[in-house]
């Protein structure tokens, strides 16, 4: 059992967790991910490790509620557990000096993008930050952002807040300011974001790293499930990335891939729906 | 001694060998109830008296573990079914999953006397028939143990590899830990052998048993990632380390259209129904896709489950591809025939060439190419050859791809030292030591995908060895002290 230490919510549907796992705080370092059971009857859901905390034992994981597993663990409080919680898994991010980089984050991918945006500054690197969301509500993580951003551009789709637009808008400009001078892009968010900023920093020649959220089952390499197509090659997210190197991404077939059980989830968000409001005893 | 069972051999010799009764085939696809029901204390005294209790018994030579198989059968002549289980125990902790699973087929019962001329003695049957009396009947005692080591030992995977090491470990006195990356125990025994043949209940009692020997399991922990083995001996005072990690990365053909919704590997399907039981859906949270027509790709035990569980899931075609024929199938014949009597469809001397998926990108169906059998290859198997031209499509909704696997390989890359060979399987000498002092394996591991019988074979083999490293270094390091203690004395 994973006790639930503390939550707050950053957003009407955004929740963030700090859970007591004293040996996967311990050992993860930016870009791992923790794979969560919440109950007994429980799937097996990946989440990235947003930070820890080694004196307290902690890590600190960011929820989106958009299905069951993620809409029932929104639904808990501290003093709640987790039933089930592995990891550090998958590789860590490749954390070097490139000078300059950027750093985009959209939706809960920010959540994802801040310790490998604090990991990059604490390289040396001149950090420009971009967030996005569709609107103000979900633009997350900001002031921690800025914490480890030389600069920071925030984009929303309906501007309300920051810059209407997307973020591949400020990002060109980026790229296109000689001064700038940025040479390596770490993009995580909805696969058609990555995809668009995988095939903007193509154009101009830019490496970019995406984080991609395949389904996955184990997370420990024995389902092939995750598997994604890069360069051509079959790779398994879990173990051999999740990050990979955007301009090789077979983004289509992932998407096509992360639509598998839609009518399943949609059933299972129905049941909770009458779960939930047919008892009265339900977490609060 | 042999006065026990007053017939003469010759009279033994007449005795048909006794069959399992088992639930007819049309019940059973209904669930995952278990296909069957073993012997009856009737057929298993009648099968006991059939063994010709021989002075050479080589019966005992062909099980990898080395069961006293005479004896046990001596000890069923009694009714002393209680001390049969013990004795197969002393020699293996799992009776009950192994009178199940075993291949003894090609085991004890290949080599066992009376199958030279006849039917050989039912030895899985009789073990399984002790060890389900014993669970019936509530007799099961546990193993007195003498003596407690201060040493610890960690035992990375819980596969049948690992629990039979730990249980031979704790048998003899260490402070052992499990490691298992998922949250439940048991390996493939857990996530890919279905409950048809296997029933959950029977494996959470034995590993509960295992559990009962002071055996401490960790689920959740995946050793490389949550700590490496470099850890545990410098930080968390492991003296000694066996991997039983098994070869769970699955295999795929390569072939076009493989990414499509619908086509699983076989571990990926039968982890969802077994662990996560998907089969169970909405009330257990983890979907399946399912199709009236599946085909699984693969011609060994897991083909055969996976195949098998698709009938159970409500395919009205369960078909299983296999390249070359019937007699190349590497699955259990047992397995075979009651897959056939389930209605599972073998369509054999048949390779995939392609799957194929409309604009929804479903699967609509696989592309095969007729074989024939040519020369024999390497494995002494005769080398399924394409027949030009022979291209035809099977309308499948779901593929399930059973070709093989590989060791998984987060131990080999986060452990230094660690040699490895081909397809990253785990070098180990006869004792089951590898290339790093103090670290050994066994199991899937360092066999590239072999038996549940073989890989507690190596687990056993491995404990003994264990205890012989810790041993020789507790009296090195006793030696080292009476120097040192010595050497202080002289200079004071
Ligand atoms: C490496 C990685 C890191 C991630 N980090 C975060 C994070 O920090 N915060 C966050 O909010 N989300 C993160 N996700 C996404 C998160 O795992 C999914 O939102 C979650 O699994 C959805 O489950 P559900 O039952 O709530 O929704 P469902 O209704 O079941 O699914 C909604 C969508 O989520 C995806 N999904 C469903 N099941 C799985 C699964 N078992 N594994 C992966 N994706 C699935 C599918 O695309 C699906 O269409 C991450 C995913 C990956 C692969
Ligand atoms: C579907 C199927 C059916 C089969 N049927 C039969 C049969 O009828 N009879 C038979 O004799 N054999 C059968 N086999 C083969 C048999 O199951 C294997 O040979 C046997 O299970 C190998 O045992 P093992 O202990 O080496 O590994 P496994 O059983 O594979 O167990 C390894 C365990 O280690 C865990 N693990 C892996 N990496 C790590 C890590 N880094 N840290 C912590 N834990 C880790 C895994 O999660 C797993 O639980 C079958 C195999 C399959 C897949
Ligand atoms: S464990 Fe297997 S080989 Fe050994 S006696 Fe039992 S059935 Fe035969
Ligand atoms: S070889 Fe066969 S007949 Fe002889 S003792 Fe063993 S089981 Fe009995
Ligand atoms: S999640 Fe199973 S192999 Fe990656």
């Amino acid at each position: 059992m994973f006790p639930i230490i503390s939550k707050e919510i950053l957003a009407p549907t955004i929740s963030k967790f700090v859970i007591h796992a004293p040996l996967v705080g311990k050992k993860r370092k930016a870009g791992n991910f923790v794979i969560i059971r919440v109950i007994e009857n429980g799937e097996r859901i990946p989440l990235t490790i947003v930070d820890s905390n080694l004196a307290e034992g902690t890590i600190t994981l960011i929820v989106q509620a958009i299905g069951k597993t993620t809409k029932l663990l929104c639904s808990m409080n501290a003093g709640d557990s987790i039933l089930d919680v592995v990891g550090p898994l998958g590789n860590p991010t490749p954390i070097e000096n490139h000078g300059s980089v950027a750093c985009v984050g959209g939706g809960v991918g920010t959540a994802e993008m801040y310790p490998i945006t604090k990991a990059l500054k604490g390289a040396g690197n001149r950090v420009f930050s971009i967030i996005g969301g569709r609107s103000r509500d979900l633009v997350i993580l900001e002031e921690e952002m800025r914490s480890c951003s030389d600069e920071v551009f925030i984009t929303t789709d309906d501007g309300s807040y920051g810059q209407k637009g997307i973020v591949t808008d400020p990002l060109r400009q980026l790229l296109m300011n000689s001064q700038s001078g940025i040479k390596a892009v770490y993009a995580i968010g909805p696969l058609p974001m990555m995809k668009a900023v995988s095939n903007l920093t193509r154009e101009f020649g830019v490496h970019t790293l995406v984080s991609l959220n395949a389904i996955m089952v184990d997370g420990t390499g024995m389902c092939g499930g995750c598997r994604v197509t890069i360069d051509g090659k079959m790779k398994f997210a879990c173990v051999d990335g999740p990050e990979f190197d955007g301009h090789q991404v077979d983004f289509d077939e992932l998407i096509l891939r992360n639509k598998s059980y839609l009518d399943f989830e949609r059933m299972a968000n129905e049941q909770l729906l009458k779960e939930t409001a047919s008892s009265h005893e339900v977490a609060p | 001694m042999t006065v026990l069972n007053p017939l003469k051999p010759s009279e033994r010799m007449k005795i048909p060998r006794q069959h399992s009764i088992e639930q007819p085939a049309s019940d059973r696809v209904q669930g995952f109830t278990e296909v069957s029901f073993g012997v009856d204390e009737e057929r298993a005294m009648i099968e006991a008296t059939r063994c010709l209790e021989c002075k050479n018994a080589v019966c005992v030579e062909g099980c990898p573990v080395g069961i006293d198989i005479r004896s046990f059968i001596q000890l069923i002549l009694q009714k002393d079914y209680a001390g049969a289980v013990n004795k197969i125990r002393e020699a293996n902790y799992l009776p009950a999953i192994c009178g199940r699973v075993c291949p003894q087929e090609e085991q004890c019962e290949a080599v066992c006397t009376l199958g030279k001329k006849h039917m050989p003695v039912a030895i899985g049957k009789l073990e399984r028939f002790v060890a389900d009396y014993e669970m019936e009947h509530n007799l099961f005692t546990p193993p007195v143990i003498t003596e407690r080591r201060d040493q610890k030992v960690a035992i990375v995977g819980s596969g049948p590899a690992g629990l039979t090491c730990a249980a031979e470990l704790a048998k003899m006195g260490y402070r052992v830990t499990v490691f298992e990356a998922l949250h439940a125990v048991g390996g493939v025994l857990r996530y890919g052998i279905p409950e048809f043949r296997l029933p959950r209940k029977i494996l959470d009692l034995e590993t509960d048993r295992i559990r009962g020997l002071g055996v401490e399991i960790q689920t959740n922990f995946l050793v490389g990632r949550t700590a490496t083995i470099d850890e545990f001996f410098e930080e968390w005072g492991f003296s000694a380390v066996f991997l039983g990690t098994g070869a769970g990365t699955p295999n795929f053909m390569g072939i076009p259209g493989e990414s499509l919704p619908g086509v699983y590997s076989a571990n990926e399907f039968l982890t969802r129904v077994n662990l996560m039981k998907a089969n169970k859906f909405p009330n257990f949270d983890t979907p399946i896709r399912m199709g009236s027509n599946v085909a699984v790709i693969g011609g060994g035990n897991t083909a055969m489950d996976a195949v098998r569980t698709a009938k159970r899931l409500g395919a009205e075609r369960a078909i299983l591809v296999y390249r070359r024929s019937r007699q190349e199938m590497p699955a259990r014949q047992e397995e075979i025939h009651h897959a056939e009597e389930e209605g599972i469809e073998l369509m054999l001397l048949t390779n995939p060439t392609r799957i194929l998926g409309n604009e929804n990108h479903t699967v609509t169906g696989m592309e095969c190419q007729r074989m024939e059998l040519g020369e024999p290859d390497e494995s002494g198997r005769r080398k399924p050859v394409a027949v030009k031209g022979s291209e035809f499509v099977i309308p499948v909704q779901i593929v399930i791809e059973a070709v093989g696997q590989q060791p998984n390989p987060i131990i080999q890359a986060t452990t230094p030292g660690l040699k490895t060979g081909k397809r990253g399987v785990v070098e180990t000498n006869e004792k089951q030591g590898t290339s790093r002092p103090g670290v050994f394996a066994g199991g899937d591991l360092a066999r590239g995908g072999a038996t549940v019988i073989l890989a507690m074979r190596d687990g056993k083999q491995a404990a003994v060895a264990i205890h012989e490293y810790i041993q020789s270094k507790v009296q090195d390091e006793g030696n080292k002290a009476i120097v040192s203690t010595g050497a202080e004395v002289v200079g004071t």
